[in-house]
């Protein structure tokens, strides 16, 4: 009997995964002997979505970018006649003595995969199925064989630092909450997952939930805390769902409530969605927001483990974070610590996105090096083109260029770069990027985002926002460069919070490695990686072009010229830039240089 | 399931002083109506105790909140790192075309509200673009248009109803 099962995390579902879904079901529905169909969330390989692996309970095969038809195939041929479908499809065999095959191999191979253990093999639907790999083991463990601080010492044990992007020791954290006595105290995860290029949280929540929920139930008991909050962003409603049957399961099963497993601890938990503001994935304006206030940010200290969320110790972690801890209860802290560096133990999940071939996610120990993720895990760049950086932190982070590949990643290495780990975002970008473009980018997002509470951040971002503008559009004079490093020193001496304290960074990091390129822009007027378009020449390509006229038809100024079918020309002299030409273009036939 | 009409007027219902249960009774309210009409904010005052003033300062301080009601389908372009460095800008721009409305507006006929969203998490499928719950991705300017006019291939079949006019 063999088991069918469809990724069905976001990635999945957007590449369209429930159309190979709806057909399989027919399909099983005819060889009701022969197979059973089920759910699973992101494997982390989402450039071969949609997924489908077959599982005959010794080997494990998974085929990529499966569509309806294909799906039909690989009933006909695997699940019915045991003949795997031996070409590029194939992109991961795992065998039951471990031996892996596959065009995608490495992909999964060079992951050590703690958080995502479950992520991609369980239905994140069945309790039965969490339980079955392992789950609430660790909560067992804590509630029946270990007492509070003997908790809190495998965590400080293990080394494991917030996932968040502050990497504060999460053991530590979790004793100063216990030292405080109250009525009430709090568990929160943080799963606003805001930073633009992070979907590690997301993953986890679709496709692992429970791992979460553990390791909330397991804070609970450490700290004595009686009720947990999970905050998640509005813009993840899969995870939101996911969460929720979740919860209802736990409750059933006696994981949640009262007198949890017949420990007489009482514990249960309530999900708040955000509502769209950046801001409140830092950590007193999310408690402001689940007290259902503006998310504006309160001065520390006092801190949250004193006085949190309604003024009561609360203890707050990332989303991955907490799923750690019930592997860390289960395996022990010496087998978590057994993975990373010296200070940065353990390991960590990276969304690879942007430029890079292989995008999705890659769970890897602690002090991997930038290129071995993105060449070995990442496959390199798309298009063959150039690495020029990575950018890592997202709007609090910084680009780190391809010259500092080397870099390993952890908490004491990429702070020196200037740049921070972040929660683990990773866009890696080609030569085709402007990185004066990319600090007006992040600028322009933590402007909109800021809050408004600190004078510094609200107008300070702003006019280094309109900096920048200037300067992608050719209006950049010399003197710019020194405002804009004056501003960032002075809107991080005096902002509250971590988004005004980090929003200068990615442009501070843009002149300390790219300041040919800003004065570039400034003195010369030009973009050297094409992309500021008032800033560059556009031609057509000749190997695209099609002479489909729809180019010259609508550009505004008659600059382009061209018979049907002939390959057009564009008249430099009467080109306004403005990018039409672009949008039109059903041949990619436009280059910006 | 629950239909939505009784769930804002339910939730109003059963309001207990539970703090912190603004921001749920505005979702709720958003989901009912579409948007928060004033009298939303008036029904919502009433029962919870907390002044329209404050209520209105939540309001404008969320993104997702809106004021005014929106199009049938609501267009969000990803504007996330990702979706940048991949096009995100073209995308943009081409819904804009051919729509017809800017960025934050809605078009004439109440089809469509255009809107950038920060980051939804899909970064593999640069550039994303959702249109209400359905996610699509790598797309490039012709798939979008192809995209924006099958939505509007889809509306011609359907009637719509004449939507609420906001007081505020």
């Amino acid at each position: 009997m063999k088991r069918i099962i469809v990724g069905m995390g976001t990635c999945g579902l957007s590449a369209g995964a429930q159309a190979v879904y709806n057909r399989l079901e027919e399909l099983v529905a005819d060889n009701p002997d022969a197979c059973v169909l089920s759910k699973t969330g992101c494997i982390g390989m989402c450039y071969r979505e949609p997924l489908v692996e077959i599982d005959d309970g010794d080997n494990r095969v998974i085929y990529g970018g499966v569509t309806a038809k294909t799906a039909e195939d690989i009933v006909e041929r695997h699940v019915l006649k045991d003949e795997r479908i031996a070409d590029e499809s194939l992109v991961y065999a795992i065998a039951g003595d471990g031996q892996t095959a596959g065009s995608e191999a490495p992909f999964l191979d060079l992951q050590e995969r703690i958080v995502l253990r479950n992520c991609g093999s369980i239905d994140p639907e069945s309790i039965e199925d969490y339980v079955a790999a392992g789950g609430y083991a660790g909560l067992k463990k804590a509630l029946l064989d270990l007492s509070p601080d003997a908790i809190i010492q495998e965590i400080k044990d293990s080394g494991l630092r917030g996932r968040g992007g502050a990497g504060f020791p999460t053991g530590l954290k979790w004793s100063f909450c216990a030292g405080y006595e109250a009525d009430q105290k709090y568990v929160v995860c943080n799963a606003d997952e805001g930073d633009p290029g992070a979907f590690m949280d997301r993953s986890v929540l679709e496709g692992d939930p429970h791992s979460v929920l553990e390791g909330m139930i397991i804070c609970g008991k450490a700290i004595n805390a009686s009720f947990g909050y999970i905050y998640c962003r509005a813009e993840y409603p899969l995870a939101i769902h996911r969460l929720e049957i979740a919860l209802a399961a736990a409750r059933e099963a006696g994981y949640l409530g009262k007198n949890i497993l017949g420990s007489g601890f009482d514990f249960d938990m309530k999900i708040k969605q955000g509502a769209g503001a950046f801001v409140c994935g830092e950590e007193t304006a999310l408690f402001a927001s689940i007290e259902g206030q503006r998310g504006m940010p309160r001065i520390r200290p006092p801190f949250p483990a004193e006085k949190g969320l309604w003024q009561k110790p609360t203890n707050n972690n990332n989303v991955e974070t907490y799923a750690n801890v019930p592997w860390i209860l289960s395996e022990g802290s010496q087998a978590y610590a057994a993975f990373g560096t010296e200070k940065s133990k353990g390991t960590k999940v990276f969304a690879l996105a942007g430029k890079v071939a292989n995008g999705g996610l890659a769970e890897v120990p602690m002090g991997t090096t930038i290129n071995d993720l993105v060449f070995k895990i990442g496959g390199g760049i798309k298009e063959g083109r150039e690495f020029k950086a990575v950018q890592m932190g997202g709007p609090s982070g910084g680009c780190i260029p391809a010259a500092m590949g080397d870099t390993p990643v952890d908490f004491e290495s990429i702070p020196k770069t200037g740049a921070i780990m972040g929660s683990g975002g990773m866009v890696v970008m080609d030569d085709s990027t402007c990185m004066v473009e990319i600090a007006r980018f992040f600028l322009n997002f933590t402007q909109t985002e800021s809050c408004g509470k600190c004078t510094f951040c609200r107008i300070g971002t702003l006019r280094m926002l309109e900096i920048l503008e200037k300067l992608t559009l050719g209006e950049g004079e010399p003197e710019d460069l020194d405002r804009l490093s004056e501003l960032a020193i002075r809107i991080k001496e005096a902002s509250l919070c971590g988004l005004g304290q980090s929003a200068p960074n990615p442009a501070q990091t843009a002149l300390r490695y790219y300041l040919d390129e800003y004065e570039a822009h400034i003195h010369d007027k030009h973009c050297p990686a094409g992309a500021c378009l008032p800033l560059v020449n556009f031609s057509v390509i000749e190997e695209k072009c099609s002479g489909c006229t729809l180019c010259a038809k609508n550009c505004p100024v008659d600059a382009i010229s061209g018979k049907p079918k002939e390959v057009h020309i564009i008249d430099q002299a009467t080109c306004v830039k403005c990018g039409k030409c672009i949008t039109s273009c059903n041949f990619n036939a436009i280059l910006t240089q | 399931m629950v239909s939505k009409q009784e769930n804002f007027s339910y939730r109003l219902w059963r309001y207990d002083g539970a703090p912190g249960e603004l921001i749920p009774l505005l979702q709720s309210a958003q989901d009912h109506f579409g948007y928060i009409p004033r009298r939303a904010i008036n029904y919502i005052s009433g029962v919870t105790g907390i002044p329209e003033s404050e209520i209105y300062g939540v309001i404008t301080f969320y993104s997702q909140f809106r004021l005014r009601p929106m199009g049938k389908y609501v267009v969000r372009v990803c504007a996330g790192t990702a979706c940048h460095v991949s096009g995100a800008k073209m995308i943009t721009e081409t819904v804009e075309e051919e729509i017809g409305v800017g960025v934050g507006d809605t078009s004439e006929d109440g089809l469509f509200t255009l809107n950038t969203v920060a980051c939804i998490g899909c970064c593999s499928l640069a550039p994303v673009v959702m249109v209400d719950d359905d996610t699509f991705g790598s797309l490039t300017p012709a798939s979008t248009r192809k995209l924006v006019k099958k939505f509007k291939r889809e509306a011609s079949k359907q009637q719509t109803a004449p939507t609420e006019t906001p007081v505020t």
